[in-house]
Parts: C-alpha cells; structure tokens; sequence
C-alpha cells in the first residue's frame, strides 16, 4: 500500500503509523458528558468501504495525515494534513 | 450405533465407500423458524449444535453467504489455550477446553484435538515477571501453568536458538500443557454435520442483505435466497459484524474489523512439538501433521475488509521467524492467506442479548476465536434459547464499555490494533 504524503510524495504504508478513525470528535476537554466520552472512546463506524482515518507519517516528516481509504480494495483516495482539516480544534 | 467407527469404516472399505451419508443435506431455506443463526463460521455452527443438543430447539437455520467453512475458521492458525490472565476469561476458556477435551466423541468426528502446549517465550526479566504473575493467576484458578528454564526448553525444542548471543536471548519461558491445537476444517465440518443430524437446516451460499422489522424489533431477514423470518435472530459473523449490524440500523459497535495473515511452509520433518510464542514482537508456530510450519503474528494494524494482507508484515513476521529458528532460512513458504478479524475496544468477545429486540449477538474475537469455538456455541445457545446469558458470559455484555467494567486481558486500552 503506498500513501502520497503531501510533503513527503509517494511513500510505503510501512512509513506510517495507523491512529484510527478520523471521523470520531473529542468532546469539549471541560465536557462532563459521560456518553459523549464513552462514545469518543469507543465506539468506531467501522466501514467497509469509503474509510475516514488518522495516520502519523513517522517514519518520514512526522505529520499527522487525514486520509480517506478503501477498507475493501486497501486503495487511497485522498491524503491532506490533519491541521488542515476545519474540525481541527484550534488553540485558544 | 455411531456413524463413525471401526467397523462402518471397514464395511465401507471394503464395499467401495458408496454408502456414507452425505455430512450435511444441502438444505433450501424456508419461510419460517424459530431461530436463525446468521454466519456459517465456527461460532454460528456450534451455536447451532448446542441449541438442538442442549436446549432441544432444532428448527434452527444457519444462512451462510458463501460456502460453510470460507471464513475464519477455515482461515486460522488453530491453536487453543485457556492461558489468560483475568478471571471472566479463565472460567470461560476453561470450559472450552473441557469442551475440547470430549469434542470427537461428542460429535462422533476426529477434531484431532492435539494437547501439544502452548509456550510463552521470554526474553526479558520484566516479561519473564509478568509470565510469573499469569501464570500464578491461572493456577490460582485451579489452571495448569508452568514455569520452564532454557534448559528443559532447550529440550523440548532442540531447534531454537538459545545461545546468548541471539538477537532476542531466551531467558525462560511459562508453558500451559493442556494447550494445542485442533483441525479448523474439521471442526466446522464436525459441528455442521452434528446440528444437521439434529434437524438444523445449514443454508451455503445465501448472504443476509437486510432485516425485517416490526417496529423496534427483528422478525426476520431478506437474503439472496429470498426472505425468511424468524422469532430470534442471532448474529455470528465474526469480522463482517461492523457490515450486518449496520443493516440493523446500528451504525456503530466497539468493534473494528482488521486483517490477519497467516502462512504455511513447505513439509518439514518433525521440528517443532508444541505452540511457541516470541515474546519481543509478534511470532508463533506450530507443526502441522502434514509437517508444515503453521505461523503468524501480527494485525497488519489497520482498518480492512479485504481478506488479504501487505507485505510489510510478511516481511516481519519471517524475520521474527528467523530471530528464532535460524536454521529455517532456506525453507520456503508454501502458502499466506489473510482473515477478517473482529478487535474489540478490550480484546475480549460480546455474547449477549439485543441489541434490538428479537436479536442476539456475538461478536469480539480478536484473533483468538478459534479457540473459543466450544464455548461461544454454547453460552450463546443458552443466551438465545432462555433469553439471558449463562454465569460464564454475563460479563461479555456489549454496553460494559459505556459502563466502564472492561476485561481488558492486555491492558491496551482502546487500541485495537495492539491487543
Ligand atoms: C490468520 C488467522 C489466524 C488465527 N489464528 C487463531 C488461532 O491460532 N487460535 C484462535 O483461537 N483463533 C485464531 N484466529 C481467530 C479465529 O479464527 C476467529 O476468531 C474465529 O474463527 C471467528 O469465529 P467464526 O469461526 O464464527 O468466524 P468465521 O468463520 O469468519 O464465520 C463468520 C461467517 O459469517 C459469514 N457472513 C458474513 N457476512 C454474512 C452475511 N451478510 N450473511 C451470511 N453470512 C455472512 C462469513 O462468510 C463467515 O463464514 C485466527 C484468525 C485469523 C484470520
Ligand atoms: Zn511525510
């Protein structure tokens, strides 16, 4: 599986590192919402197909990626930076 | 009289083999039951066995989307060990094996149930402690665990390197003896050929499309093969779980589906007598019959349905292999394969009622299901015929993680891709 890191180019999948699903929102850090919690944690969308995930390019220039991923063909369809992405928190 | 004996197999001997009864019909759906069991694999087939066998309910269907056995419990690596650490699992796992134990005779089919053992390599003092520790935990639990030096390993399994000069050197290692393995064909075979002979109707090559809903509740289910309802509807589909149940309407589960690889080597003469595990990375083995290294290690660690893994973790898993052995490096690799596996957010299964009305469900395996077999049958059997789970799966409750009570055996937390 290759994944064309914006920075890096095209790189091996063995450059980077999985962190999950990136469709998942972190409640509020002050959120006292249990079930909100609960579901940020654990609960996953789990796809087959068009996948929303979070990948760290570790073995390269150490960004986080946003990518979009076919979990049935493996095939990537869309690598951005993280931090680009609008539901990203931004600091106070 | 049995229909597996000596003295069948001689008669059929010598008459040609032309009278054996087909292990299982090849059955047409029909309307109605009061039970269906969706997912031919290991789970669904046993779950069957013990619905008739033990609750006396057999108008039973199980609706399997491809051919009987094409999932993984003809894709795994077949060891069985009860060797956890935390109490839910001892008792769980402990009656498996009970129900290892009397497999063939139970169902009048060889399972080759092989009590070879299972060890755990260590190569650390820390890993050796935490060995110490489970291992003092199963015998606490009235489970066989031992502690052996690098001698009587050394013994046992002549072809490791265990010089102090290996990558990873061998320190000890904590072995459970009443561990092994067990033919994965065989054991689906076995239980579908048992639940038939029961009146179970065992439905290949017909995939669950849709549900059918009275309000909240599941009353049936559309399929390939046309609709059937049913009072109950139980799901064991192992790592498509995440696909099914969102055909409910329940979009998402503590579940993530993540592909595992195995491999088979070319026939070796006899090398290795047990189940070994490394302990500084993903790597065990065992020896088939037939002299094949059976071994794995590893998720590929991400998200997949595809039944196929990369070659990342091919590379890996061989190197870790050679760390070991290093006198495998000219045997070749005959056969990789990939499977579905079903993570769970604590490594541990979900057998329970619900999650909607009419429904039951079963899923959570990890990479350790196959072991599990037995037992998962039997507890869900139980948990769909009197509508609430046995002593030994109460804890496997599908909203423990929203409650906070997990049975996380690793102690890795919410990360799937490193149980
Ligand atoms: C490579 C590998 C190695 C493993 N090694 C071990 C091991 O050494 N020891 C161990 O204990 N465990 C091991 N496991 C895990 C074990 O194989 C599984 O946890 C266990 O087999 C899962 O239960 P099952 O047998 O019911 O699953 P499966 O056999 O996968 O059964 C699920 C069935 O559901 C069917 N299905 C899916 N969707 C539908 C639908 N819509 N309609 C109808 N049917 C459907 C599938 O076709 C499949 O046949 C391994 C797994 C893999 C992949
Ligand atoms: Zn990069």
């Amino acid at each position: 599986m290759i994944i064309k890191c914006p920075w890096c180019g095209p790189r091996d999948s063995s450059e980077f590192v999985y962190q999950g699903e990136g469709g998942r929102t972190r409640p509020d850090q002050s959120s006292t919402d249990q079930s909100a919690w609960n579901a940020y944690v654990y609960d996953r969308v789990n796809t087959a197909g068009d996948h929303d995930e979070i990948w760290q390019h570790s073995g390269g220039c150490r960004s986080h990626l946003k990518i979009i991923r076919n979990t049935v063909t493996h095939k990537v369809l869309s690598v951005v930076f993280a931090c680009d992405t609008q539901d990203q928190e931004k600091p106070a | 009289m049995r229909e597996y004996s000596a003295y069948t197999l001689l008669k059929n001997a010598l008459t040609g083999n032309r009278d054996w009864k087909q292990a299982w019909r090849k059955a047409e759906p029909r309307p109605h039951y009061d039970v269906i069991v969706i997912g031919g694999g290991g789970h669904g087939l046993s779950t069957a066995y013990y619905l008739a066998k033990e609750h006396g309910i057999t108008n039973v269907a199980v609706l399997e989307k491809g051919y009987l056995g094409s999932g993984n419990v003809g894709r795994n690596t077949t060891a069985v060990r009860s060797n956890y650490l935390l109490p839910e699992n001892h008792r769980f796992y402990e009656h498996s094996m009970d129900l290892w134990e009397n497999l063939s005779h139970d169902l009048n089919y060889n399972v080759m149930f092989s009590q070879r053992g299972c060890l755990n390599l260590a190569h650390t003092p820390g890993q050796l402690d935490e060995y110490i520790r489970r291992g003092n935990a199963l015998r606490h639990s009235g489970i066989d665990s031992e502690l052996m030096t690098v001698k009587q390993i050394k013994r046992l399994v002549p072809a490791l390197d265990v010089s102090g000069s290996a990558r990873f050197p061998i320190i000890g290692g904590v072995m459970q003896w009443s561990a092994g393995t067990a033919r994965h064909d065989a054991v689906a075979w076995g239980y579908a050929r048992g639940a038939d002979r029961r009146g179970v109707d065992i439905v290949e090559n017909c995939e669950v499309t849709g549900f059918l809903r009275d309000g909240d509740r599941v009353t049936g289910v559309t399929t390939t093969r046309g609709e059937i309802r049913a009072g109950k509807i139980a799901v064991a589909v192992a790592g498509s779980t995440g696909s099914v149940m969102k055909l409910a309407g329940i979009e998402t589960l503590p579940i993530e589906s993540q592909v595992l690889q195995a491999f088979v080597s070319e026939s070796l003469k006899p090398i290795l007598n047990t189940v070994l595990t490394f302990g500084m990375g993903h790597f065990y083995a065992s020896q088939s019959d037939k002299g094949g290294l059976v071994y794995g290690g590893a998720l590929d660690g991400y998200n997949s349905y595809a039944q196929r893994g990369s070659l990342p973790l091919v590379e890996e898993v061989h190197s870790e292999m050679l760390a070991l052995f290093p006198s495998l490096a000219s045997v070749r690799m005959l056969r990789s394969w990939g499977g579905l596996c079903d993570m769970s957010m604590d490594g541990s299964p979900i057998i329970t009622t619900g999650p909607l009305p009419g429904m039951y469900l079963n899923c959570g395996w990890n990479y350790g299901g196959f072991k599990a077999t037995p037992a998962s049958g039997w507890c869900f059997a139980w948990t769909i015929a009197r509508d609430e789970p046995h002593a030994l799966n109460a804890p496997f409750t599908l909203d423990r993680f929203h409650r906070g009570i997990l049975i996380d055996d690793k102690g890795m937390g919410a990360t799937p891709n490193l149980h």
